[in-house]
Order: C-alpha cells, then structure tokens, then sequence
C-alpha cells in the first residue's frame, strides 16, 4: 500500500532521512516510532505528497508519488484519511459539517443520507451529542475524536495517524485505540501510527519501525523490538536517558559556559 | 553596501514574482470558486457588509470636511455654487476609491491575512489538502473575488454619502443654494468621471485583495508571523494603492 525506498530528505541543508525504507502492508496497522525530532511527521508529508523526497521513491497505491502530477494526488487523498496531531478542524463550521465537509466537496449525496452518515461517524467516537458545538467549544480529546470522524467519513483504504494518544485521556485514550483496531479488523483500512507512545502502539500494532538517526533503526512486531538487543531501541523502548540517542542538543561544555564572563 | 541593495532588489524581484504566480494560480481557481456562490456571498458580506459602518462614516466626514474646504476655496474666486461640482468630481475621481481602498486594508483586509495565516498556523489548509480539496480553490479564491466585488460597492457607497456630506455642509451650513448646488453636479459630471471611479476601485480592489490574501496564505505559521503578514498587508496595499492611483490618473487624463 505504502512503500518508501531509499529515501533521502533534507530540509535547509539538515538532513532529515539518509536512506529510509519502509513498508505499509495492505490491511495492517504500522507503527512509526522515533524519539522527538526523528522525523516522523516530516514522513508522513512525503506519503501525503505535502512535500516530496530529493532522492529514493515513495509509492502510495502503487503509484510513484514523484511522478504523479497535481490532479492524480488530490484523486490518490481521496481515498486516504489523516488524523492530525492538533485535530486541524475547520474553525468555522460546527463539529457536524466539520465531519460532512469532505462528504459535501467530494459528493452530490442527498442531504438526508449525509445527516446519517455524519451522525454515524459521530456515534462511532462518542460524539454524537457534540454536533452541534463549535471546535473552540471542544477539548483537545474531543477535537482529536472529531477530527477522526472526518477522516473516517469517506472510508479511506489508508488512514495515517500523526500521534494520536497525545494528551489523551484514559478512556478517550482506550476508545481511540479500540477504534483504530476495529477499523483495521473490520473494514480491512490500512492504518499507519506515528507515535512515541510505546506500550499502546504494542498493543494494536502488526509491524513496528524505529526511525533514528535519519534511518530505520529496527523493525519488526512490537514483541520483536521489544526483545531486541539493539541499544538504540532497548534505549527507546526503555526510556533511557543515557545511550545512542542524546537527550541533550549539541552544546558547549556545561561548566564552562555557566562560569564564562563573557557575552554567549 | 552595493551588496546589500543587490540583496533587497533580489528580495523584491523575487517577491514580485512569487506574487504574481499566485495571481495566476488564483485566476485559475476563481472559475470553480464561482460555481460555489454561497462561499462567495458570504465572503462578499465579510469584506463588504461588515465594512460599511466604518465606509459610511468616513465617507460623511470627508464629504463635509471637503465641503467646508470647497466651500471656502471657491467663495474666494467668487464662484461657490461651483461646489456641488468640485466636491463630486473630487469624490467619484479621487478620494471614494483612494480611502475606500486605504480603509478596506485597514479592516478586510487585515481580517482576511490573520485568518488565513491562522488557518495555515493550525494545519486546517494542510488538512484541506490532505481531503483532496483545494485550499486555493476553497479559501483563498472566494475570499479574492469577495474583495474585489466589495471594493467598487463600497466606493459607491462612500461617493454617496460622501456627496451628501458635502451638500449638508455646502447648502445647510453655508447656505449655496439647492438647486444649484444639484445642477452644478449634475450638468458637470459626466460618464467618464463615473468609470474612472469604478476601474480605480476595480483594481484597488484587485490589489488590496491579493496582497491580503497572499499574505495570509504565505504566513509563516507562528503568532509573530501571522502579526508581521497583517502589518505587511496595511503597508504594501496602502502604498500600492496610491501608486496606482498615480499611474491611473495620468491614464485617465
């Protein structure tokens, strides 16, 4: 479904990716997992084709993004859904035509049937009642529901998730994670997760990629990265300060600058 | 020092082409934009109704302002009944399209740059491309027509009120008569002064229009870049506007 080869990326002269490959298989959850700056939202613009790489190919329903004009990309979304880390909803609108919108844009259905649809969609993450709030009247779990709702509203072949757990409550939390597995389960949606958050990730996902250092550093099923002696990911997955990836940003010796009269 | 002047007319060129790219990109979504009118109706009533309050007062102001001038002008040439015509011909030519033009980057204009630079601060562009919708088509086209639709109403708007400013200062203040001060105008306005008004608004409107919405969809996306975009959008529209104010008068001549 989703195949990254070799992929180089850099931003402003700072490398971002020096070779990644991954795959998304058809009907399984992937995981995409890296410590903060790793890059993982930065991949999910390439498979979204919000930006492309400089070298390597990334190929979205078997379709070779980088020589995919305009029109064909706007045609390969539609049958994508994307669960933003901020909910992205429309501001606007209210949460119901917040969830109709893509209905509306991409579809002439009776406004009966989109009301259905709509309502659908809003029962599905608990939020039915909500529809008629504004997005500055939700809290950001609710917005998160919401704009899950909109992403699953035309049921998409592949949904991305950019870190979905984050901020969560327990219970929103569970039902998210619940939903993710039910939609896989049930409508075969193939799902890609970007998150740092390790123990829910293994509980619903099929194959896991540690991003490091520009590249993969592991992949496998959770229980594989789980038991791996690699030290970056018993690092990662243990949450270990000290290790291969600095917690600290390159800095002058600590000491030497506490103690330095002279201007930084 | 000649590399700094090199470095600012690059800066400009460049600027000057990423603006008029996105001209181009525009114009090509303002058909589809058309086909979705009650996108546009709202963003006319947006830039346009929500604008009125502060056109309308303005226009009486300058109107009567221009009448106490006028009037006081021309009784020195002995030739007052002449300020129904000065103050019309003032308005429709000059000052309706120039300050309807300099007060809509104050107010839409501003309003349309921060809400497209926060809509592209809070990812909603990014997520309308990722829904296979076209945030040029959706958001920056209507609110583009929206603006160019509104400019020349509300220059009308303002060269009435404007008119009838002046006539209350001219005739109720300083007693011209009525009847002459309406003839005057009358018989000395012609058709050519009137459409020399609305190209003015036209392309004010286009102007201010594009630079408003240029800037909010280029916004970097933070507090302080939003707030730098509006900033930039008073002052390049201001100073474009009367820039082409020039160049359309000595057209119009």
């Amino acid at each position: 479904m989703v195949e990254v080869r070799d992929v180089h990326y850099a931003i402003g002269g700072h490398e971002i990716f020096s070779g990644l490959d991954l795959t998304a298989r058809r009907g399984r959850i992937t995981a995409i997992m890296g410590p903060s700056g790793a890059g993982k939202t930065t991949l999910l613009r390439l498979i979204t084709a919000q930006n492309f790489a400089d070298r390597g190919r990334v190929t979205v329903f078997g379709r070779d993004l980088a020589t995919t004009g305009q029109r064909e990309i706007y045609a390969l979304r539609t049958r994508m859904g994307m669960l933003f880390q901020n909910g992205a909803l429309l501001t606007d609108m209210d949460v119901f035509e917040n969830v109709a919108f893509p209905v509306r844009e991409h579809t002439d259905l009776p406004e009966a049937l989109i009301r259905k649809l709509v309502l659908t969609k809003l029962q599905a993450v608990g939020l039915r009642g909500a529809a008629w709030l504004m997005p500055a009247e939700l809290s950001g779990g609710m917005a998160r529901r919401v704009a899950l709702a909109r992403a699953i509203v035309m049921d998409p072949e592949l949904l991305i998730y950019d870190e979905p757990f984050t901020g969560l409550d327990p219970i929103s939390l569970g039902m998210i994670l619940r939903l993710i597995k039910r939609m896989n389960e049930a409508l075969g949606i193939t799902s890609i997760v970007v998150s740092h958050d390790v123990q829910e990730l293994a509980t619903i996902a099929d194959d896991s990629y540690l991003l490091s250092g520009g590249r993969i550093a592991a992949h496998g099923t959770p229980q594989e990265l789980r038991a791996s002696d690699s030290a970056v990911v018993r690092q990662f997955m243990t949450g270990g300060a000290e290790g291969p990836v600095a917690f600290h940003y390159p800095a002058p010796d600590y000491a030497e600058q506490l103690f330095e009269t002279d201007e930084p | 020092m000649s590399n700094g002047r090199d470095g600012y007319l690059i800066e400009g060129v460049r600027r000057l082409g990423s603006v008029a790219l996105f001209l181009l990109r525009l114009l090509a979504q303002c058909v589809p934009a058309l086909a979705r009118p009650q996108l546009l109706v709202q963003q006319i009533y947006n830039a346009g109704a929500r604008s009125l309050i502060i056109i309308m007062l303005s226009g009486l102001f300058v109107g009567m302002v221009l009448g106490l001038q006028g009037y006081d002008l021309l009784q020195r040439f002995g030739s007052e009944e002449a300020l129904g015509t000065a103050a019309a011909l003032g308005l429709l030519r000059e000052l309706a399209p120039v300050i309807t033009a300099l007060l809509f980057a104050g107010r839409a204009g501003t309003a349309l740059t921060s809400e497209i630079g926060l809509m592209r601060a809070t990812d909603q562009l990014t997520a309308m491309e990722i829904m296979a919708v076209d945030p040029l088509r959706y958001v920056a086209a209507p609110r583009f027509l929206g603006g160019v639709i509104a400019m020349p109403l509300l220059t009308a708007i303002f060269s009435v009120i404007g008119l009838y400013g002046a006539q209350l200062v001219g005739v109720q203040l300083m007693r011209v008569d009525r009847g002459v001060f309406w003839s005057q105008t009358q018989s000395s306005v012609a058709l050519h002064d009137v459409s020399e008004g609305l190209v003015k608004s036209l392309v004010f409107g286009i102007a201010c229009s594009l630079i408003a919405v240029y800037e909010g969809y280029n916004a970097p996306p933070t507090a302080e870049g939003v707030g730098l975009a509006t900033t930039r959008t008073v002052v390049a529209s201001s100073v474009i506007t009367l820039l082409l104010d020039y160049v359309l008068t000595a057209a119009f001549l």
